[in-house]
This record gives C-alpha cells, sequence and structure tokens, in this order.
C-alpha cells in the first residue's frame, strides 16, 4: 500500500486550446466572451494547447508569450499536446507537461452537448490468461470465468457470472462506489479506486464463494451475497 | 476438406512433439492420409520421435523459399502408408518462416492430404503463433499442473484473437484438451490436478488422458510413435483420443488409480 499513499492516479477535466485558432482574433474574442459569462469556472483554470497543424512555436519564449496571453483571460496553461518533437523540447523547456493525444480534442467537445450513455461493456467468452479488458467509462459484465492471469479494468462496476481468477480493478478512474460482483471469488487481486487485496488477504471464509466487493470508509469491504 | 491441426501449448516439455507424432499416426492407422510438419525450426526433434532423422534430405524451410519441392521434402513413413513426416531446418530460425510461404505449403499440402498435423514450438512468439495461424482445430497438450494450465490458457486466448480464422470472423478454431503425463496415483494424493480441475480452469472439451508412462520415452528414444506399442497404456489412451476427434463416444481411461498402483502407492515406489 506504500507506494499507492505516495502516489495516486486521478483524472481531471482540462480544457483544450487550438494553437491554430488562437492566430484568430474572432476567436480570441469568443473565448473571452464565454469566459466573462462564467468566470468562476474559468478562473485559473487549467488548458492544454493542441499543437496540431501547427510549426512555429519551437521556441521556449514563444510558450511563454501563449502562457503570458491566456494567463490575461484567466487561464494557466499546463501542457500541450500533438507536439512536434523540436515543439516538445521548447514546451518542457518552459515547463509545461506532455498530454496524449485525445480523440477529437476539443472541437468535439464543444459539439457535443448531450454525451452518449456509455454502453456497458459485455464479455461472452472466458477471459483468458494474459488478456486484458478495459471497460473505459462503463460498466463490465463477463459471463464467464476470468481465468488466472486475464486483468478486467472498468471506470464502472465489474460483474463476473462465473468464477473470477484474475484480476479485477473497478472504479479505474476514480470512482470510489464502483463495485465488483463476482459468483466465485478467487480472485489474484481486486481494487476499487486504486485501493486493493491481493489474493492473500482476501479473508479465507470468502474463498470461491459469491460476493460483492466495495469501498466502505476507504477500505475495501466483502460481503458474501 | 482437408483439415489443419495444430498441437500447440504454450509450455514446453508437455509433450507435444509426441502427441503430434502418436495423433498423426493414430490418424494414419485409421485409414487417413496425414501429414505431421515440425514447426520447431532450429530445435527439429519430430524426425527423432518418428524415427525418421536418417533420411532428411530437404526440409520445410528448403520448400517455403523454393529450393526443394514438396515431395521431395515429405517423408513417407516406413510403417504405414498413410503417413508423411515434414521435418524443418535444423540450422535457420523461427524468422525463415514467412506467412506467405507458409500459406502456399499448405494450400499444397491440403491437395494431398486428409489431416495436416502442425508440431507447434514452445511460446507464443512468431514459431508458435506461425503453427497456430492456418489451424481449423488445436489441441491443447496440458501436464497436471499449474503452470501449464495457465500456459494454455494463454494459448487459447491467442487462438481466438490471433488465428486465421480470428482474423477473418470465421467460425473460430475448435479446441481441444489433451491431458498428459497423468498420474492417477499422484492426483489420488493431491500432488497432481485432477481432470476436472483442469477442465473447469480451461473450460474446453476433453479429448483425452494420456497416462504417464515409461513406453513414452521408450518410444521417443526408438523413433515409434507410441500408438504402434499396443501393450502401451499411453499408446491406447491416444488411439482413444484420435477415435474421440473422429466423433466416437469412447469411456475415459487410465483417470483412476489401478489396484496395482495402489499397492506401490502402499509399498513405496517400485
Amino acid at each position: 500500500m506504500a507506494a499507492g499513499n505516495v502516489v495516486q492516479g486521478a483524472l481531471f477535466t482540462v480544457m483544450v486550446v487550438r494553437a491554430a485558432s488562437l492566430r484568430d482574433d474572432a476567436f480570441e474574442h469568443e473565448l473571452a466572451r464565454q469566459i466573462a459569462r462564467s468566470p468562476r469556472f474559468f478562473q485559473n483554470a487549467p488548458v492544454v494547447l493542441d499543437l496540431r497543424g501547427v510549426e512555429n512555436l519551437t521556441e521556449a519564449s514563444e510558450f511563454e508569450t501563449v502562457k503570458g496571453k491566456l494567463r490575461e483571460l484567466t487561464l494557466t496553461l499546463v501542457g500541450v499536446q500533438n507536439a512536434q518533437p523540436a515543439q516538445l523540447e521548447a514546451a518542457t523547456e518552459a515547463g509545461l507537461a506532455s498530454f496524449a493525444p485525445t480523440s477529437g480534442g476539443g472541437q468535439a467537445r464543444a459539439e457535443r452537448n448531450t454525451p452518449p450513455l456509455p454502453k456497458t461493456r459485455l464479455v461472452t467468452e472466458p477471459v483468458r490468461s494474459g488478456t486484458q479488458i478495459y471497460a473505459r467509462g462503463s460498466d463490465l459484465i463477463v459471463t464467464a470465468a476470468v481465468s488466472p492471469g486475464a486483468e478486467l479494468v472498468a471506470d464502472g462496476n465489474i460483474h463476473v457470472y462465473g468464477a473470477l481468477r484474475g484480476r479485477a480493478l473497478a472504479g479505474a478512474s476514480g470512482d470510489t462506489a464502483a463495485r465488483i460482483f463476482c459468483t466465485r471469488l478467487e480472485a489474484e487481486l481486486v481494487s476499487i479506486a486504486g485501493r486493493y487485496l491481493v489474493s492473500e488477504q482476501l479473508p479465507p471464509g470468502m474463498q470461491s464463494t459469491p460476493v460483492q466487493i466495495a469501498l466502505v470508509d476507504d477500505q475495501l469491504t466483502i460481503t458474501r451475497n | 476438406m482437408a483439415k489443419v491441426i495444430v498441437v500447440t501449448s504454450g509450455k514446453g516439455g508437455v509433450g507435444k512433439t509426441t502427441t503430434s507424432a502418436a495423433f498423426a499416426a493414430g490418424l494414419a492407422l485409421r485409414g487417413h492420409k496425414t501429414v505431421v510438419i515440425d514447426f520447431d525450426v532450429g530445435l527439429r526433434n519430430l524426425d527423432l520421435v518418428m524415427g525418421c532423422e536418417r533420411r532428411v534430405v530437404f526440409d520445410f524451410i528448403n520448400v517455403i523459399n523454393g529450393d526443394a519441392n514438396l515431395n521431395q521434402a515429405l517423408i513417407k513413413d516406413k510403417r504405414h502408408d498413410n503417413l508423411f513426416i515434414f521435418p524443418t531446418s535444423q540450422t535457420r530460425d523461427k524468422n525463415a518462416l514467412k506467412r506467405e510461404g507458409v500459406e502456399r505449403v499448405m494450400e499444397e499440402l491440403k491437395q494431398q492430404f486428409e489431416y495436416i498435423i502442425c508440431d507447434s514450438p514452445a511460446g507464443i512468439e512468431h514459431g508458435a503463433i506461425t503453427a497456430l495461424y492456418f489451424a481449423d482445430s488445436a489441441i491443447i497438450v496440458t501436464n497436471p499442473e499449474v503452470s501449464s494450465v495457465r500456459d494454455s490458457d494463454r494459448i487459447i486466448g491467442i487462438l481466438a484473437s490471433k488465428s486465421r480464422r480470428a482474423e477473418r470472423n470465421e467460425p473460430a478454431v475448435d479446441v481441444h484438451l489433451l491431458l498428459t503425463r497423468y498420474d492417477p496415483v499422484r492426483v489420488a494424493k493431491g500432488e497432481m490436478l485432477a481432470v476436472d480441475d483442469v477442465k473447469e480452469i480451461l473450460s474446453i472439451p476433453l479429448l483425452g488422458v494420456i497416462p504417464e508412462s515409461e513406453s513414452v520415452l521408450r518410444a521417443s528414444n526408438t523413433g515409434t510413435p507410441v500408438v504402434f506399442d499396443e501393450e502401451s497404456p499411453a499408446g491406447r489412451a491416444y488411439l482413444d483420443a484420435v477415435a474421440r476427434f473422429l466423433g466416437e463416444q469412447r469411456e475415459m481411461r487410465f483417470v483412476t488409480p489401478q489396484r496395482r498402483s495402489f499397492f506401490r502407492a502402499l509399498f513405496g515406489r517400485v
């Protein structure tokens, strides 16, 4: 648990601003207008600069300029994405972090007014050793056995209708309300929102029984179903 | 339509080559024209187990590279007219297995044979993937111990994701479990996994249980597939497995300790 207490993963919502659109005065005006509408929301909000399609910005000083410009709009530039090697070097020099590219970027975010409900991921075949299944932003249901050496990861709940012999990590992006359900607990590891128990820490009385696992007062709690 | 069967396991030393030899010979004995191919490039063993090591001129890699034609490389077994051996190269390595070349050879073999048995190398790298890629059926050779079971599980997963049938969204490779080196006495003592435990974990149909038997080592060393030894329990168990593969119902033998074994357990190992 020691390492888990020092470094913990967490997910944040960060605005992405396309560097290409910054050149556009109309865009800057529109951005300033939006910020003026809800100033508290944007107060010191972190921003990532998307460098896709931008050729300049290969000097640290240029990033400092952009930083200042965003600062005027009460935004804090924290990093870049889609950077070319030279741009990345300059950004690093300017003290900016590198973010993995996201699909769609800022534009998609603006267009998506009603986000589609994430569909529960359903797996009907046995999950074999060495296989990793990630249900991004949703629950995961497995209607077969999960072998030792297999790994289930879900941002939501995990249900296994069969023996759970591998690893199961629910609430992978920090949802402490996520739970794990299985009809037969023989897991190597179970985890909810970063708290975990390995096989030898599982109560012996719960072995091979149907259980549900939840986080209660920051403690993984296993109850028989 | 010719059928390609891969004999695979993930783990090494569990009996893939013994099984390939016995299964190919068993299918030949049942009247099916069968070829067994050694995919273990660089660690050629099948020729030894089949007893044809002194007759190898051209090999699999020669044929893939177009240096020899198929019929120059195929070795006809002296014990049975239906049985052919396709040896591999000892001087090359697995990277010599080019998928297009293997595909061409497979298509050519399908014209001549009913069954094509592919003896896979251990591991989950290029050699093993190439061996299983063209398979219609797979025989998963597993020993009754946890590491072998886990590796088998891994390879079943790979069959379901990386075989040609999986890539083309065709019906899945049909997968069979063959439990080898099974010792009912040690199972009774709790030293080995029982058949049902292994079946439970892997959840695939059981093709057969091959008992641990001295005759297997003797068969390997004399270059005679164990099914040719009528006295051998392992040989009979392989013939049962072949029969089940061909769709017959056969009772599982050699899965419970026999009387003789009971006394052996009482008075120590003889």
